[in-house]
């Protein structure tokens, strides 16, 4: 009775026993990505043709401006103004979120207080704040407060231009967004690491650098490439002062002979191409502060299983 | 070593003293004054149930946590102060950053930093705080390792590591900076049971080369065996105190025998 008791095994059990390297996989065919794939190739195809045979979008008039000198210069000074600023932002984000998370209750105070001035303000109102910074202060004085010694003297207008203040309005903003990005990612530092570092007799400022921040940089550079691409569009906003980046340039032009819409096409297709860069640069930025964390590649989990095989 | 005169009978220097110890957290006590001896040599096990203050307790001794009341000296020098006649002058950060660097301390939870490989981990205060060069801090390093069991194991990152590996890393890296004295969180608690013994095997070593340590451990068969004194702590009191055979095999009290009869 019980001599065979496996025996009444049903056939399928003995298909199980194949080596899997003999049979066929077929993977998951994800039918409806296809189709709605398709659907959106359709519309996008249907759009592409009616901007292709568009006669306002005048191309030729788009291909002929798009290295003139007069873009490559306002593509140049967008670039700076983006750089300038997110150093200046970043440089000054880490500062403020040190001070708002230090011990000295005034540093906190202060701190506190800028980002909620900077980030309570529309940015286009800051811009054109600061760049009629003369209607404020006709003057700008160096001295002692309160007295009438004064080292030197300057007029406004003269010294913070439009160009400075672009470069002003764009940084000082950027400084109270990166200092909750930076505020963020320090946080999220386990506790533990500050624990072990001060017990290998490591000073606050050393841990800092060496520890803390690197390990913050997981979470802080991706905000920050984002802060990066939109920095990039909203240097456009000094336009409203005339910062002399890339909107203004091309402003200017169609301004004289009216060819609004291929100019416009024109900017944008740098600021594209600025960003997509942009993109680039920060994919490997994030590969390199995730060193030791063994991520997931993005690619590998956007295809899904089924394509690595 | 340069004696203390006020050292007192025994001739064996002592390495930690804590008089009338206190330490609150907001309005709870935490530590309600805790006396306790470490003498140079010797493996002190703190044992307790969760909650009685022991980790705090270790943290006070690098000043990890300041003190409210008692006096806390590591290897003759008050921890976190300076006295001048009658009054305590609170030390300066950085002055409190060299007095660490002479005790190690290994956390419950590892904190091997995990931006840096195994060897990083071991160099990095060396190199920052003790300004020893890289070359020489990377050899050491190596020898470390090789120490704890981990020798070739240098390009690791610790996400690549076991848990008992991550922590003989931990104890490696407290090693390097050469400390007197070395104090051990619940060392093997966050351990699966089968690495405990390997991360004990290696405090053991470093016991019978004659490292002064401190340990907070639920392993009673580690502070039997390795353990020169054993100290009972419940709700912020020492309650005893004494060797391992006294305090483990005939504790005096009941809340000592009511442990006990819970962990064995
Ligand atoms: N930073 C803190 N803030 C407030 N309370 C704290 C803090 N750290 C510890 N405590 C409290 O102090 C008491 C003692 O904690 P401690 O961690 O020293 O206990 P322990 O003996 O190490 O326990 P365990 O065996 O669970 O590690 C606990 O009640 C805990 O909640
Ligand atoms: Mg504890």
């Amino acid at each position: 009775m019980n001599s065979t008791p496996t025996s009444t095994a049903p056939p399928e059990r003995s298909d199980a026993r194949v080596a899997p390297a003999d049979l066929e996989v077929v993977p998951l065919r994800h039918w409806g990505r296809w189709v709605a794939a398709a659907i959106m190739m359709l519309f996008a195809a249907s759009f592409a043709w009616s901007l292709a045979r568009n006669p306002n979008l005048e191309w030729s008039v788009v291909g002929e401006y798009l290295f003139k000198d007069f873009v490559i210069k306002g593509v140049g000074i967008t670039l700076m103004l983006t750089v300038v600023a997110m150093v200046i932002g970043t440089v000054g984000g880490v500062l403020i979120a040190v001070m708002r998370l230090s011990s000295n209750p005034v540093l906190q105070a202060i701190a506190g207080f800028y980002v909620w001035f900077f980030r309570g303000t529309p940015l286009l109102v800051q811009i054109i704040f600061w760049g009629f910074l003369a209607a404020l202060y006709e003057r700008l004085v160096i001295g002692i407060p309160f007295t009438d010694i004064t080292f030197a003297s300057f007029d406004t207008n003269s010294v913070v231009g439009p160009m400075t203040a672009a470069v002003l309005a764009l940084s000082l903003n950027e400084v109270a967004y990166a200092a909750e990005i930076v505020r963020g990612g320090i946080g999220s530092v386990d506790d533990g690491q500050d624990d072990a570092a001060s017990a290998l007799g490591l000073t606050k400022v050393q841990a800092m650098r060496t520890i803390t921040l690197p390990q913050a940089m997981r979470v802080i550079v991706p905000p920050m490439g984002n802060e990066t691409v939109t920095m990039l569009k909203s240097t456009a906003l000094v336009s409203v002062i005339g910062g002399k980046d890339l909107l203004t340039a091309v402003q200017s032009v169609y301004a004289q002979n009216y060819k609004v819409i291929p100019l416009l096409v024109v900017a944008a297709l740098w600021y594209l191409a600025l960003t997509s860069i942009l993109s680039i640069g920060q994919y490997f930025l994030e590969k390199k502060y995730g060193k030791g964390y063994g991520t997931a590649s993005m690619g590998r989990r956007w295809l899904g299983r089924g394509v690595a095989r | 070593m340069t004696a203390t005169d006020q050292s007192s009978t025994t001739d064996t220097a002592t390495m930690v003293e804590a008089l009338g110890v206190r330490k609150s957290f907001g309005r709870t006590e935490v530590l309600k004054g805790i006396d306790l001896t470490v003498r140079t040599g010797e493996v002190t096990c703190l044992v307790g149930p969760s909650g009685s203050g022991k980790s705090t307790f270790l943290r006070c001794i690098n000043h990890l946590e300041t003190i409210d009341g008692g006096s806390l000296s590591v290897n003759g020098h008050l921890v976190g102060y300076r006295r001048k006649g009658d009054r305590l002058h609170e030390l300066k950060p950085s002055e409190v950053a060299a007095q660490r660097r002479d005790i190690g301390m290994v956390f419950q939870r590892f904190n091997l930093f995990p931006h840096m490989t195994a060897a990083q981990n071991i160099m990095h205060a060396p190199v920052l705080v003790r300004g020893e060069s890289r070359k020489v801090a990377r050899e050491r390093a190596s020898q470390l390792l090789e120490r704890v069991g981990l020798a070739g194991r240098e390009n690791q990152y610790p996400a690549h590591l076991s848990g008992g590996q991550q922590q003989r890393v931990a104890i490696a890296r407290a090693l390097a900076m050469r400390p007197p004295l070395m104090l051990f969180d619940e060392p093997t608690s966050a351990l699966d049971p089968e690495l405990v013994g390997e991360v004990l095997d290696v405090m053991k070593g470093l016991a019978s080369d004659g490292m002064t340590m401190v340990v907070v451990t639920h392993e009673m068969g580690f502070a039997r065996e390795v353990g020169d004194s054993v100290y009972f702590m419940d709700d912020g009191v020492v309650v005893e105190s004494g060797t391992p055979s006294q305090v483990l095999e005939n504790p005096r009290h009941e809340r000592t025998k009511a442990f006990l009869s819970k962990v064995l």
